[in-house]
């Protein structure tokens, strides 16, 4: 098994939120917290481009460097976790994470900052796998059921992959190569037919 | 007997090299040497049953981890709308 891995398709991401809502949906991720969550360059302007943003699970990870206590893990599958028993909060990872993917519930009084929750690729934690603890703590423990991730699997247009990274990379590169260019990136020849006679001109005075 | 001449340079020579170790280059780019993980042990994907939920597809023998990979590289298959459809 390789590591596990997301891609997100930057041409078929259409910004519906639907995986930041299946991730909370999945975890019961307290309010305030997003372990997932959609961004947008020219947002608005048209050729906009949208990519879903979680934890990257880095081969070589910077909160796992930074973290004073040592609470970051690597599974066997390439998933990085922590153990939110020992976490103490103090934020390193936040400020050490390229992606901003560490977030800090901040319910408590003075805005304090509480134990750091992250994305697990929906592999759970150190406790019991698929038990009350584990999920009270890190939420669902998909890989242990023998699925993938919410937020991948839910994504309805396919535009987040989600996985072995061999395997997804093998899948958006025949993507890729299949769907050429102009509005076929959209399928709409697929969809809805090629025109009779692409070269033909409107009459003069139609309206369209 | 040592020159005052001889003393001068000799002094001229230390003070040289003083002021050169300011022109040094340190490296500044930190190099993060990971920790070890203190915490509790986790189990493998592939160590328990899937379960009997209604809703898991999947089906492994506790501790099978080629079968837990089949389960899961099915599963990798169900984003390829090129096989899907085709």
């Amino acid at each position: 098994m390789a590591r596990m891995k997301f891609i997100c398709d930057a041409e078929r991401c259409i910004e519906c939120n639907g995986c930041v809502t299946a991730c909370k949906q999945e975890n019961e991720v307290p309010w305030g917290v997003n372990r997932r969550r959609v961004v947008t360059i020219n947002d608005g302007v048209p050729g906009e481009k949208s990519i879903s943003v979680a934890c990257m699970h880095c081969s070589d990870a910077p909160c796992m460097a930074v973290c004073p206590v040592d609470c970051f893990y690597r599974t066997e599958e390439g998933v990085v976790l922590h153990d939110k028993d020992m976490c103490i909060g103090c934020g390193y990872c936040f400020y050490a994470c390229p992606f901003g993917a560490p977030q800090f519930p901040q319910a408590g009084a003075f805005g304090m900052r509480g134990k750091m929750d992250k994305c697990t690729f929906c592999a759970g934690g150190p406790e019991k796998d698929n038990s009350k603890e584990e999920f009270a703590k890190y939420g669902s423990n998909r890989l242990a059921q023998g699925k993938l991730p919410a937020c991948a699997e839910m994504c309805s247009t396919k535009a987040l992959l989600g996985g072995d990274g061999d395997v997804i990379a093998d899948i958006f590169r025949n993507r890729a190569l299949k769907r050429g260019k102009g509005s076929e990136v959209w399928g709409w020849g697929t969809a809805y037919g090629k025109p009779d006679n692409p070269q033909q001109q409107a009459p003069k005075g139609a309206k369209s | 007997m040592i020159s005052a001449r001889k003393l001068v340079i000799a002094g001229a020579a230390l003070i040289a090299v003083a002021a050169m170790t300011g022109c040094g280059e340190k490296e500044q780019v930190v190099v993060y040497h990971q920790g070890k993980y203190q915490g509790k042990p986790d189990t493998k994907p592939w160590e328990n049953d899937p379960g009997a939920s209604l809703y898991t597809p999947s089906k492994w023998k506790a501790g099978d981890k080629s079968g837990w990979e089949t389960a899961l590289k099915s599963r990798n298959q169900n984003q390829n709308e090129y096989t899907r459809a085709e």
